[in-house]
């Protein structure tokens, strides 16, 4: 089972979202970054079919040359191969983001000799979200796919896999043939932390940099803002215990208590 | 050129969200058609349809068109769109409406522009704005295409059944061309949500972050979620500490809620959990830091120690029913 895992590197804002002067992205100057959560999953997915039924795990990126930083915490959970399309700096439309994992994923496959039995994505990016790029690679690599999986059960006799997704109205259960893909989301399972020996593999491995060229598609971002947020001033009730009698008098005004 | 609109139903149930939907198309359309997509036997929606200002209704009929199956439904809406040459498409920012136009914008290698709360049809391009993070950025973009795809952000509203009868619809039979061995995922089990409280319909939210401290920590947040007929929820600390399972989770990748009230306890209010439960008429706010963000966000805030405020309004709800009840109020 060799598992294909497409990660994006994203900014972890805090409590307010800063834009760049310009108005075209997140000011990230001051922020970290990680995988998005959905992804972690992802890669958390990975690495335990690859040890219930041997095989690989291979995380992909596209993105700066710093995503090579997300790239070595997948390594140090666990993965064994690391990719980067590196595109450089500022935010790609979702129709050339997928179009650049494409290319990548063919040149692994043609070049490289990969096979692919599973392609995992986060259901959607963290910061554009733009719901669509793990289809469309999909699609472009004729794989059957589905989104919002939070579980997944291989079935490597009869070479199927079902995925177990979670809906408004209940569960629904999929199954596909292999190689499949799905895009996956948070609650999937609890993704580890690193061990310290991962942290050290992680390192010393090499990453492997695939360079391709991508168009824009008819989808232009023109700029990013942040809505007015109108709230009142907080009203402070008290503190510690005695203000247990002020905050049941609020829950009765609510009508709930 | 007209527009499209798909109606994803339950059982002849439309559900909100698609009317917003049809309704966006209909401003897009400026006059000219606006044209509905279901995938299946038509239930009857003919004069809900009508009444929003539908005027065809294209019935997408195939036998592998039955259960939902994301890669049949795309295919099929993508050899339509095809066919049809429509000006463009506004489907529903669901779950399933993202996932047919993605599916569909894959196939007919269209862009697609999700979760829009804005489109206007401007000469040539559509302008939008598109909602990020839950709605906490705004991203203002334009979408030029042959067929311009979009899906919108549900708004509250209330579903509307079918009711069969005349309609004066235009309904067209659309059979998609599906090969047998057509590559796909097949829906092979369904299981229906009990009844009882959940996290997205609760009218109290009582949620714990990292301020909670432990699995043991939430006792007393579920014994005030009972007494107030409402649902435990967490911040991400909580769910990655294995405190709560990931199901209660509120933010950007859990739960989006909106109740009456959401008491946040020990949560210091990070964009990513904001997102999740700003919808809430009103929040209370426990925290031991009177700057954290979720204090300043809060309509109330108690400065204190969750594991003090918490077990204390509890024990001041219940005595308060025992006098209410004419009982002697044990002694604190
Ligand atoms: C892409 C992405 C997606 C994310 N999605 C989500 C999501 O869906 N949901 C989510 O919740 N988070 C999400 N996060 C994480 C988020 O950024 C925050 O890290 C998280 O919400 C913080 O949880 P917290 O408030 O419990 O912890 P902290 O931020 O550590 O805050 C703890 C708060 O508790 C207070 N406190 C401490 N001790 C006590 C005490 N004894 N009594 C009272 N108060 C006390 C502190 O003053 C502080 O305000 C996401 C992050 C990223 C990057």
């Amino acid at each position: 089972m060799n598992v294909l895992v497409c990660v994006k590197r994203v900014p972890g804002t805090g409590s307010t979202i800063l834009l760049t002067d310009d108005g075209m992205d997140v000011d990230t100057r001051h922020l970290g970054f990680t995988i998005g959560p959905h992804e972690e999953c992802a890669v958390e997915e990975a690495i335990r079919i690859a040890a219930d039924h041997g095989g690989q795990v291979t995380v992909l990126t596209v993105g700066p040359a710093e995503a090579a930083e997300q790239l070595r915490d997948a390594l140090s959970m666990g993965a064994d191969h690391a990719v980067l399309v590196d595109t450089g700096p500022g935010e790609l439309d979702p129709e050339a983001t997928a179009d650049a994992l494409v290319q990548a994923v063919r040149q692994l496959q043609d070049e490289a000799g990969a096979r692919f039995d599973l392609v995992l994505f986060g259901n959607e990016s963290a910061d554009a979200g733009h719901y669509q790029v793990g289809v469309r690679v999909a699609c472009e690599l004729g794989l059957p796919m589905v989104g919002g999986v939070k579980g997944v059960e291989l079935d490597t006799d009869a070479g199927t896999v079902r995925w177990r997704r979670p809906v408004a109205a209940g569960v629904e259960v999929y199954e596909s043939s292999l190689p499949a893909a799905a895009g996956v989301a948070e609650g999937l399972n609890l993704p580890r932390y690193p061990s310290m020996r991962g942290r050290l593999r992680a390192m010393k491995a090499v990453i492997t940099t695939l360079h391709v060229d991508v168009a824009p598609s008819g989808l232009r971002k023109t700029g990013l803002r942040r809505p007015a947020e109108e709230r009142p001033a907080t009203v402070v009730l008290g503190s510690g215990a005695d203000s247990a009698g002020a905050v049941v008098d609020v829950l009765e005004e609510l009508g709930v208590a | 050129m007209s527009v499209f609109t798909i109606i994803e139903h339950d059982d002849g149930v439309v559900p909100a969200a698609c009317l917003q939907a049809l309704t966006i198309a209909g401003e897009l359309a400026a006059g000219d058609t606006v044209e509905a997509v279901v995938f299946g036997p038509d239930p009857g929606l003919g004069s809900v349809l009508a009444a929003n200002g539908v005027t065809t209704l294209h019935v997408v009929d195939h036998e592998l068109v039955t259960d939902y199956s994301p890669e049949i439904y795309g295919e099929s809406l993508a050899q339509l769109l095809k066919q049809a040459g429509p000006a463009g498409v506004v489907a529903a920012g669901t779950d399933r409406g993202n996932e047919i136009m993605a599916q569909a914008a894959a196939r007919s290698r269209l862009p697609l522009a999700t979760n829009c709360v804005a489109v206007t049809a401007d000469p040539g391009a559509w302008t939008l704005t598109r909602a990020r993070v839950g709605g906490l950025l705004l991203e203002d973009a334009e979408l030029t295409a042959s067929t311009k795809l979009v899906t919108v952000v549900p708004g509250p509203g209330d579903d509307v059944s079918a009711s069969p009868g005349a309609s004066g619809l235009l309904t067209q039979t659309f059979v998609p061309d599906l090969a047998a061995d057509f590559v796909h995922s097949r829906l092979v089990e369904r299981t229906e949500r009990g009844s009882g409280v959940t996290l997205a319909t609760a009218r109290v939210v009582v949620s714990g972050g990292r301020g909670v401290g432990s699995s043991e920590g939430f006792a007393p947040l579920e014994e005030l979620a009972d007494l107030l007929g409402g649902a435990v929820g967490c911040s991400r600390v909580a769910t990655s500490n294995g405190w709560r399972p990931h199901s209660d989770q509120v933010g950007q990748t859990g739960t989006k809620v909106s109740p009456e009230l959401y008491i946040a306890c020990g949560i210091s209010g990070a964009t990513q959990h904001w997102v999740g439960c700003m919808g809430a008429k009103t929040i209370l706010a426990i925290n031991t830091d009177p700057e954290a963000p979720m204090v300043t966000r809060a309509t109330y805030a108690v400065t204190g120690d969750v594991h003090e405020v918490v077990p204390a309004v509890v024990a001041e709800i219940r005595r308060r029913a025992d006098i209410r009840a004419g009982r002697r109020p044990a002694l604190a």
